[in-house]
C-alpha cells in the first residue's frame, strides 16, 4: 500500500514543479529520473559542438519492482534478460577531428567515436556462457536500433580485449561495425527510449535535416546496472543517451570574426518549454579555459588600466562575446596554478513556453583565436606497402608537447608515457606479429625495452580476429612514435565477398588510451553533483582516442565463373583419370588381336565378343558387330543384371537416406 | 605461393616463444619438429649471416643431400639395368656406350632446375620434404631398411602425401630394383635350364636369378619394424613439443586436417586453390573427397601394373600427389621431374617430349608474368593466373601419362626381344 502511495505521489509530483521534486526526490530515495541537458561549445575552426545528453535512471528493481514510467521497458528488459553490467553502444558518422576539436576532455574522451557502430558489452554470467549473451544482445539491440548490429554475432566480428577497457573481468566483449551507415532510422528508435521523444524539452532541437548536416555525428547509449549485485548500494539501471553534433552555423560574420550563432540558427528550431518529466533541463554554454585565457590577454592589452571586469563575471558586458540570455549561473571549472579553468555558463529552459521560445545566441565582439586542448600524443593509422598480396599497417604518433608539462614532478629523464593501443584486424588480413616493429623519432627501437606489456591473440581463419593489446612505454621527450606490422591478405571464397567487393574491407579503427591521463573538469561546487551533465565531466575517464578507420582492398576472384571453374577443372581431372587407366589396362598385342579380330570376325569366338562388347559398354564408339548368335543372350544377361544390381544400390541408398 | 613460407614460420616460432601455441593464428602449419629445428634460424644472426641466408643455406645444404643420395641412387638404377640385360641375354643388343649415366644427369638436373632454386630463394620447406622422400627412396633401393623407414616416416609426417610411397619402398625391399617383368625371368631362366641343363657347368646363375623373383617378405617385416619404431619415435616427439598447446590432437588438426580440408585459398600453381574459392559451398565436401580419392584410387592399378619398376612407381606416385595435392609449390616438380630424368634410358621412346618441355618452359615463364599482373598490378583478372594454372596441370597430366605409357611399351619391347632371343 505504501508503495502505490510512493508512486502515486511521484506521479504527482512529476507535474508539479520542478523544485518540488527537487525535494521529493531528497525525500523519496527510489525513484525514477529523467534529466536533460544540452552543452554547446564553440570550437576553434568556426564550428560549433552541441552535446545532448539525457539520462534516465531506475532504482533496483529488488526494491522498486517492475514497474517503470519514464524508464524505457525495453532496456530494461534488455538488461535483466542478458544480464547487462554495462554497455556501450554508439552510432557514428563523421570522423572526431582530434587536432582542432581536442582530445584531453571529457566530452572527446568519452564520445569522440569510430565511425560506424561500436558495441561493447559487460555481462554478469558465467565465463562460458558470455559469447551466447553477447550473440542474443546484438540481435536485441538489432531489432531495436534497425541497424544490422546482428552482424557482430560472428565470432569473427567481436573480440575480448583484456585490459584495453575498464572492465578486467574478461566479461567484456568488444565488436565494431565500420562500414554502417547511420541515418534517421537509427535516431528516431533511439528519440523512442526518451520519455517525451523529440516532442518537447531540448530534444525538440533535433531537427534531422540540421543535426545529419553537421562534420560529425554520433549518437551514444550508455548503460550500466548493478541489478545484479548482492551489496545494499546499488543504484539500479542508469541510461546516459547522448548525441554530439559537430555543427556549421550558417550565419556570415567575415572572414576574421568567429560565427555568431543561435540554437534557431544552428537547429532550425528552439526550444518551447522543458519536457515536462525531466528534473532538470538545461542548456549549458562552454569556453575553454585557452579561449577564456585568450580572452583574458586581449582584455589585458586593451585595457590595461580598467581590471576590474572579469571574464567570467559579466555577460552582457564582456569583452570577448555576447549572449543573448543572462545565465542563471556561471560556473568556473578549479583550475590549477598553471592554467585557467573553462567556463560555464548555466541556462534553464524552464521558463519558456510557446510564447516565449528559449533561443539562446551568441555572438563575438572580438576576433580570436585559440585551440583545444590536445592529448599528449596524436594518433593515426595507414597503411604500407602496394600490391595485393602484403602489405604493412602502421600507427604513427605525433607528440602534441601538451599536457606532459602539467603531470607532477618528474624529470625529463625519468618521465615516462604510458600509451595502450588496442587494435583487432580481421582474420582475412592475416598479421604476422613478429613482424611488429617500433620506431622512436624515426629510429627503430629493440622492443622489449619500451613494451611495456603486449597480449597479440593471433587470428584464426574464419574463427576469430587477431587482437592486439600493447603498452607502450614512451620516454616523454619523444617527437614521433610509430609502430609497424606487416600482414598478408587473405583470399575469400566467393561468397564471403559483401557486394561491392572491390571497394575493399574495412579494418576497425585503432583505440589509443593514455592510461596515465585522465580527462575531468573539476568544479568548484557542491551542487553540480545534482546535475548529470556536470557530474559526468566531472567523472576522471582516462584520455581515449581512436585511430582511421583502414580501407585494405583484397583481390577478388571472378564472380561469375564457379560454373566454368568447375566444370573446366572436374574435366581436367576426368582427362587425366580416364587416360591414365586407359594406359595401364593396354595389354600386350591387344591391338593386334583386335586387328585380327576384325578381319576373322566370321569366326567369332566368344572371347572376341565378349571384349567387344565390353569395349561398347566402356563407351568406346564401335561398329555394330554383326548378329552375334550364342554369345548375345548372356552378355545381355549379364547387362540386366548390372543394371538391376545398380537399381537396387540405388533404391537402397534412397531407402536408408529417407 | 608457398604453403609454409619463411614469415609463417617466424610467425609460429615467434608465438612459440611467447609460450602460445605456434598454430593459433593460422599462419603455421608444418611440423613442430621443424618449428624447433628451424625456428632460430628465423630470429637469429649467426655471424653476421641474415636470417634470410641462413635459411635459404639450409635449403641448399638439404638440396646438396637430395642430389647426391639422387645420384647414388640412379648409379645403382644403371647399375641394376644392365645386370638385368644381361641375365636376360640382351647384352648383346646394346652397345656400352649407349647407356647414359642418368643418376649423374638428374643429380644436375635437381641442382640446377629453376624450380629447386626458386623454392631455395623463397625458402619454403619442400626442399627438406624432398630430400626425406629421396633418402627414403636410397634407403630402399640400397637395402638400408633404418634409412629407408626413417625418410618415409618423416617425409610422410612432414607433408602428408609421400605416405603413399611405402608401396614402391615394399616392392623395393621386396624385389629389388628396377627390373624388366619378372615372367620374363622365369622363362628365360627355364630356356636356359633347359639349354644348359645338359652341362651342369653354370649352376650359380639360375639361382641367382631366380631370388629375383622372390618377394623377400623378411626385409619388410624390419622396414615396418623400423617405421614403427621412427613413428613413435616422432610421435613422442611432437607429443613433448605440443603438450602445453592441446597436445597431437590439435597438431594433427592444424597440420593434416589444414592440408585435407583446403581451408588456405590463396593462389598457387595448383588448381583447387581456384576451385574452392569459387564452389558453392554445400558441394565443397563432396569435391574434397573426390579430389584426395583420385590420388588413391590411382594407387592400386600402378602398383599391380608396374610391381616391378618400383622405382618408376615412386615417380609416378609422386608426379600424381604433386598434381592432385591441396598445396603443390614447385618444389614438388622440381623432386619428380629429377626422377623422371633416372630413366632416361627406359624412357627413351617417350612421345610428346619436345611438346613437354616447352610447355613446361612456357608455363614457367607465363605463370609469374600473369601472378604479377593479377596480384601486384591489378591489371589482370583471376582467369588469367588460373589459366596458366590449368595449362600446368594439364602438361603434367600428360607428362604423367606418357611416361607410364612409354615404360609399358618399354617392357613390351624387352619382351618381344626376349621372345626373339
Amino acid at each position: 500500500m505504501s508503495r502505490l502511495k510512493s508512486c502515486l505521489l511521484l506521479f504527482l509530483a512529476l507535474f508539479s514543479a520542478s523544485e518540488s521534486i527537487a525535494k521529493e526526490e531528497k525525500v523519496e530515495e527510489l525513484n525514477e529520473e529523467f534529466t536533460e541537458a544540452l552543452l554547446l561549445r564553440p570550437l576553434p575552426d568556426r564550428k560549433v559542438l552541441a552535446h545532448f545528453h539525457f539520462r534516465s535512471s531506475a532504482p533496483p528493481s529488488r526494491m522498486y519492482g517492475r514497474h517503470h514510467h519514464i524508464f524505457p521497458k525495453s532496456i530494461y528488459q534488455l538488461v535483466h534478460k542478458f544480464k547487462v553490467r554495462e554497455m556501450e553502444l554508439s552510432f557514428t558518422q563523421g570522423r572526431w577531428n582530434y587536432e582542432r576539436w581536442g582530445g584531453f576532455d571529457p566530452i572527446s574522451s568519452s564520445n569522440a567515436k569510430p565511425p560506424g557502430v561500436e558495441l561493447w558489452a559487460d555481462f554478469d554470467v558465467a565465463q562460458d556462457q558470455v559469447d551466447d549473451s553477447w550473440k542474443n544482445l546484438t540481435h536485441a539491440l538489432s531489432g531495436l536500433f534497425c541497424a544490422s548490429i546482428n552482424f557482430l554475432e560472428h565470432s569473427t566480428s567481436y573480440s575480448a580485449p583484456q585490459w584495453s577497457f575498464r572492465s578486467f573481468s574478461g566479461k567484456l566483449r568488444y565488436g565494431t561495425l565500420p562500414r554502417e551507415a547511420v541515418c534517421t532510422e537509427n535516431l528516431t528508435p533511439w528519440l523512442k527510449l526518451l520519455p517525451c521523444r523529440d516532442k518537447a524539452g531540448i530534444s525538440s532541437l533535433m531537427d534531422r535535416p540540421s543535426i545529419y548536416r553537421g562534420n560529425y555525428h554520433s549518437q551514444r547509449l550508455h548503460l550500466k546496472s548493478d541489478e545484479f549485485d548482492t551489496s545494499e548500494m546499488c543504484n539500479g539501471i542508469v541510461l546516459e543517451q547522448t548525441l554530439t553534433v559537430v555543427l556549421r552555423p550558417d550565419t556570415f560574420s567575415g572572414q576574421v570574426l568567429q560565427p555568431s550563432w543561435s540554437l534557431s540558427s544552428l537547429f532550425g528550431r528552439t526550444v518551447n518549454g522543458k519536457c515536462s518529466l525531466s528534473s532538470s533541463s538545461n542548456v549549458y554554454v562552454q569556453f575553454e579555459h585557452n579561449l577564456v585565457s585568450e580572452g583574458d590577454k586581449l582584455r589585458k592589452d586593451s585595457e590595461v588600466s580598467e581590471n576590474e571586469i572579469f571574464i567570467h563575471e559579466g555577460f552582457q558586458n564582456n569583452h570577448l562575446f555576447e549572449l543573448s540570455l543572462p545565465p542563471k549561473r556561471v560556473i568556473k571549472e578549479a583550475g590549477n596554478l598553471q592554467k585557467e579553468g573553462s567556463i560555464l555558463y548555466e541556462f534553464s529552459v524552464d521558463e519558456s513556453n510557446e510564447f516565449e521560445p528559449f533561443d539562446l545566441g551568441l555572438s563575438w565582439k572580438v576576433p580570436v583565436v585559440w585551440s583545444c586542448p590536445q592529448a599528449p600524443l596524436q594518433a593515426s593509422r595507414f597503411l604500407l606497402g602496394s600490391g595485393n598480396e602484403r602489405g604493412a599497417i602502421a600507427i604513427s604518433m605525433k607528440s602534441t608537447r601538451s599536457n606532459i608539462v602539467e603531470r607532477a614532478g618528474y624529470d625529463e629523464k625519468e618521465c615516462w608515457l604510458r600509451v595502450g593501443i588496442f587494435q583487432m584486424v580481421p582474420w582475412y588480413v592475416k598479421v604476422y606479429y613478429h613482424t611488429l616493429k617500433l620506431f622512436l623519432d624515426g629510429e627503430p627501437q629493440s622492443s622489449t625495452e619500451n613494451i611495456e606489456k603486449i597480449l597479440v591473440s593471433p587470428s584464426e581463419d574464419k574463427v576469430s580476429p587477431g587482437v592486439m593489446e600493447v603498452i607502450l612505454r614512451l620516454p616523454c621527450s619523444v617527437n614521433t612514435a610509430a609502430l609497424t606490422l606487416e600482414f598478408d591478405k587473405g583470399f575469400l571464397h566467393i561468397d564471403e565477398y559483401p557486394p561491392d567487393a572491390n571497394q575493399g574491407f574495412d579494418i576497425p579503427s585503432a583505440v589509443i588510451h593514455f592510461a596515465d591521463f585522465v580527462a575531468n573538469t573539476s568544479f568548484h561546487d557542491n551542487f553540480i553533483k545534482e546535475v548529470p551533465i556536470l557530474s559526468r565531466l566531472q567523472e576522471e575517464i582516462p584520455v581515449v582516442s581512436y585511430t582511421e578507420v583502414l580501407l585494405v582492398p583484397l583481390t577478388t576472384p571472378d564472380f561469375s565463373m564457379p560454373y566454368n571453374v568447375i566444370t573446366i577443372t572436374c574435366t581436367v581431372f576426368a582427362l587425366y583419370f580416364g587416360s591414365l587407366l586407359n594406359a595401364l589396362r593396354r595389354r600386350v598385342g591387344e591391338e593386334e588381336r583386335l586387328l585380327s579380330g576384325k578381319v576373322a570376325k566370321k569366326a567369332g569366338p566368344l572371347t572376341l565378343m565378349i571384349s567387344k562388347l565390353s569395349a561398347k559398354l566402356r563407351g568406346k564408339p564401335w561398329e555394330p558387330p554383326k548378329p552375334p548368335e550364342s554369345g548375345r543372350p548372356s552378355t545381355n544377361y549379364k547387362l540386366i543384371a548390372k543394371i538391376v544390381l545398380v537399381a537396387g544400390v540405388a533404391a537402397a541408398w534412397q531407402f536408408y537416406f529417407q | 605461393m608457398e604453403e609454409n613460407s619463411k614469415t609463417g614460420m617466424a610467425e609460429g616460432y615467434w608465438l612459440k616463444q611467447l609460450s602460445m601455441s605456434p598454430y593459433s593464428g593460422s599462419m603455421y602449419h608444418g611440423s613442430p619438429l621443424l618449428l624447433s629445428i628451424l625456428g632460430p634460424l628465423t630470429v637469429k644472426k649467426i655471424g653476421g649471416l641474415s636470417s634470410d641466408l641462413l635459411c635459404s643455406l639450409v635449403s641448399v645444404v638439404a638440396d646438396f643431400i637430395s642430389a647426391i643420395l639422387i645420384r647414388a641412387t640412379g648409379r645403382s638404377l644403371v647399375r641394376a639395368h644392365l645386370h638385368n640385360w644381361k641375365s636376360l641375354g640382351l647384352d648383346k643388343l646394346i652397345k656400352h656406350n649407349e647407356v647414359v649415366p642418368s643418376g649423374d644427369v638428374a643429380a644436375l638436373v635437381y641442382l640446377w632446375n629453376p624450380f629447386t632454386i626458386v623454392s631455395c630463394i623463397g625458402f619454403n620447406t619442400s626442399p627438406i620434404e624432398n630430400m626425406f622422400v629421396i633418402m627414403s627412396l636410397y634407403g630402399a633401393s640400397a637395402g638400408l631398411v633404418p634409412l629407408a623407414a626413417f625418410g618415409w616416416v618423416i617425409a610422410s609426417h612432414l607433408s602428408l602425401y609421400p605416405i603413399v610411397l611405402v608401396i614402391p619402398v615394399i616392392f623395393l625391399l621386396g624385389y629389388g630394383l628396377d627390373a624388366p617383368p619378372r615372367k620374363l625371368f622365369v622363362l628365360n631362366n627355364l630356356q636356359i635350364g633347359e639349354e644348359r641343363s645338359a652341362d651342369h657347368v653354370e649352376l650359380k646363375s639360375p639361382s641367382d636369378k631366380l631370388s629375383k623373383t622372390n618377394f623377400s617378405w623378411w626385409r619388410v617385416i624390419i622396414f615396418f619394424l623400423w617405421a614403427s619404431i621412427w613413428t613413435s619415435y616422432v610421435l613422442i616427439l611432437c607429443a613433448i613439443s605440443m603438450k602445453e598447446y592441446g597436445g597431437l590432437g590439435a597438431m594433427f588438426k592444424r597440420t593434416y586436417g589444414f592440408i585435407l580440408a583446403i581451408e588456405d585459398l590463396s593462389p598457387n600453381i595448383g588448381v583447387l586453390w581456384y576451385f574452392f574459392a569459387e564452389v558453392f559451398d554445400f558441394f565443397r565436401n563432396f569435391f574434397l573427397i573426390v579430389f584426395h580419392v583420385n590420388i588413391l584410387f590411382m594407387i592400386l592399378p600402378l602398383a599391380i601394373r608396374l610391381n616391378h619398376r618400383p622405382c618408376f612407381l615412386a615417380f609416378v606416385y609422386l608426379a600424381v600427389s604433386s598434381m592432385l595435392k591441396s598445396y603443390p609449390s614447385v618444389g614438388d616438380s622440381a623432386l619428380y621431374l629429377s626422377l623422371l630424368v633416372l630413366f632416361v634410358n627406359e624412357l627413351a621412346e617417350m612421345q610428346f617430349t619436345f611438346f613437354l618441355f616447352c610447355g613446361y618452359v612456357g608455363i614457367s615463364l607465363l605463370s609469374p608474368v600473369m601472378h604479377n599482373l593479377w596480384i601486384w598490378r591489378g591489371t589482370g583478372n583471376a582467369n588469367f593466373y588460373f589459366a596458366t594454372a590449368m595449362g600446368y596441370a594439364c602438361f603434367q597430366i600428360i607428362l604423367v601419362v606418357e611416361s607410364v605409357s612409354a615404360m609399358l611399351n618399354y617392357d613390351r619391347k624387352i619382351r618381344k626381344l626376349c621372345n626373339k632371343v
